[in-house]
């Protein structure tokens, strides 16, 4: 399958020539398939919010490519600005950054600079706002008024508004308490799922990463240290857990008992694994 | 982008420029703008320029910062240069319509050029090797008589030193709230001025939102650890005169002396 989106030898530099130095990325080559649900992890300062700061262009690499649909979007101004629409970008802690006076017009802030039809633009705030389980009555309030959680829908559901091939969410569930990580979380599947969509999503949250990615890449120092499937990603158990990361609870657990000498698998990182396998140890057991 | 502006911004490093102390410091910049506006003559200006260049080589600050400084005021460089080359009365040098420029003018315009250039330069070498912390302390005990006739000097040190702490914060802020609406669409790049303009006004609603959300965090913090104001507070890092900073001030004064010699007999 051609991938939809395909960064090639990244490399990024921030405030080169200066002391304050630091190359925040630096080759990383990584392409995305539609209908791919990517899961990027990686320590804090490793570079994942620079690394989909390209993808949709708004950083330039200091040296590489980024392609969407084959193209290289920085060929000029007008394909950067117009590959923000199909790569939708949603930022860490996107509830600081709504400004619009009223919750309807902020949704609408995409759309209208798509330069689509007043009636285009209404159905699609509405349909995005019923996607994240938005009320009508918000819709006329000031964002400012609404809770913390409230507004990180909003922010989501102003990127969904303009339909992107590739939707990409900075740890959207950073700071919500379980429910709401949960609804959310929900919401990006069935975007997925309607829509056909490529999507990628940044989080610490391994159990979240193990449950819901089909393919996970994780950032370690500026570079990928491991891309694959959960499954292949978490049997580096000890390799993740030395890089400082942490593995989903199951895969913890696992790994505290193959250091006391059980023999289990080295694929486990859901509960149901976990369990399939004592009770597969513990029938060996019986058996003998 | 806006990360770029590097106005007066510290630049960590251990020379001896660095580790002057910081109230030496300003009033050798006193001095070097004195110095700078009595010149008058060629050799005036070459002592002063010397003077510069010798100051630069000192503080290890890349040259490269420095013009990177001075882009910002590039415009008003501009400015004064052209208004000066067509503004000045004198021997006419060239006709261009109804303007002329004269020599008088040329040279009037080159040394204001230069002038400003200079003065940024010494300014921003103060800022590059002071941290904001130290500067500030400086300015509070330079200014430190006044309280006796109930100036409030360590209330203005203090929040010159908070504005300070929090302009790349803000520019920081500004950065991520454009790049989030970048993302959905918004154009700060193209269209006239005037475009432009209107596309910057969507970006002040959640900057200020978020300054007033910082300075309540902040006066509460502050509160909570039972700030109330100068009196009797003593500091982390003491400021101390040393021999080095003695003979800096002297070699400042020597400059301004000669500067002033010299154009008592006008060069
Ligand atoms: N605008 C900037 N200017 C200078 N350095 C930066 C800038 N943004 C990020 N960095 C540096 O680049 C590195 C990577 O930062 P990045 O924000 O991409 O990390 P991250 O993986 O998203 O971390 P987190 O999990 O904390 O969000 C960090 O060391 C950071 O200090
Ligand atoms: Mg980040």
């Amino acid at each position: 399958m051609t991938p939809i989106v395909r960064a090639e030898a990244l490399r990024h530099v921030y405030s080169a020539g200066t002391p304050f130095e630091k190359v925040a990325i630096d080759g990383i080559d990584l392409s995305l398939t539609a209908g791919q649900l990517v899961g990027v992890i990686g320590h804090t300062g490793s570079g994942k919010s620079t690394f989909i700061q390209h993808l949709n262009g708004l950083l330039k690499p200091t040296s590489g490519a980024v392609y969407f649909e084959e193209q290289d979007i920085h060929r000029s101004k007008e394909a950067t600005r117009d590959v923000r629409f199909s790569v939708g970008l949603v930022f860490q802690y996107p509830e600081y950054q709504l400004f619009e006076e009223t919750v309807y017009k902020d949704i609408a802030f995409g759309p209208k600079n798509m330069k689509l039809s007043e009636s285009e633009v209404d159905a699609r705030v509405k349909e995005a706002a019923h996607f994240v389980g938005l009320p009508d009555e918000l819709m006329e309030l000031s964002p400012l008024e609404l809770s913390g959680g409230q507004k990180r829908r909003i922010a989501i559901a102003g990127v969904i508004a303009m339909r992107p091939k590739v939707l990409i969410l900075d740890e959207p569930t950073a700071g919500l308490d379980p429910g709401g990580c949960r609804d959310i979380l929900q919401n990006i599947l069935d975007y997925r799922s309607e829509t056909g969509s490529a999507v990628l999503i940044v989080t610490h949250n391994m159990d979240d990463a193990a449950r819901i990615a089909d393919r996970l890449v994780v950032f370690n120092h500026g570079h990928i240290a491991f891309d694959g499937t959960p499954e292949a990603v978490f049997s580096h158990t000890k390799e993740l857990m030395d890089i400082g990361l942490d593995v989903p609870q199951s895969a913890r657990i696992a790994q505290a008992l193959r250091e006391r000498g059980v023999a289990l698998p080295d694929s486990i990182y859901t509960p149901d694994q976990l369990f399939a396998a004592v009770q597969a140890l513990r029938k060996g057991a019986g058996a003998c | 982008m806006l990360k770029d502006i590097t106005l007066g911004q510290f630049f960590p490093g251990d020379s001896i420029a660095h580790r002057l102390d910081a109230r030496c410091k300003l009033l050798l910049v006193v001095v070097y703008i004195a110095a700078l506006f009595t010149a008058k003559g060629v050799v005036g200006y070459g002592l002063v320029i010397l003077a510069t260049v010798a100051m630069v080589a000192v503080s290890r600050i890349p040259p490269k910062a420095l013009f990177r400084g001075l882009k910002p005021v590039v415009v008003i460089i501009v400015f004064t240069a052209v208004l000066n080359m067509f503004f000045t009365t004198g021997t006419p040098l060239v006709k261009l319509g109804p303007v002329t420029i004269t020599q008088e003018g040329l040279i009037r315009a080159g040394a204001m050029v230069l002038r400003i250039m200079l003065l940024i330069c010494g300014t921003f070498l103060l800022t590059y090797t002071t941290s904001p912390i130290a500067l500030t302390d400086g300015m509070e005990r330079l200014f430190n008589p006044l309280k006796k006739i109930k100036v409030p000097v360590h209330e203005m040190s203090m929040m010159m030193s908070m504005a300070l702490r929090f302009i790349p914060t803000l520019i920081e802020e500004t950065d991520k709230i454009m790049s989030a609406q970048k993302a959905r669409g918004a154009d700060f790049e193209t269209g006239n001025l005037f475009q432009r303009a209107k596309a910057l006004l969507p970006l002040l609603v959640p900057l200020f939102v978020s300054a007033f959300r910082r300075a309540d965090d902040l006066a509460i913090a502050m509160e909570s650890r039972c700030y109330h104001g100068g009196d009797g507070r003593t500091r982390m890092k003491q400021l101390k005169w040393k021999t080095r900073d003695t003979i800096a001030m002297l070699l400042g004064l020597a400059l301004l002396a000669a500067v002033i010699g010299l154009r008592r007999f006008g060069l």
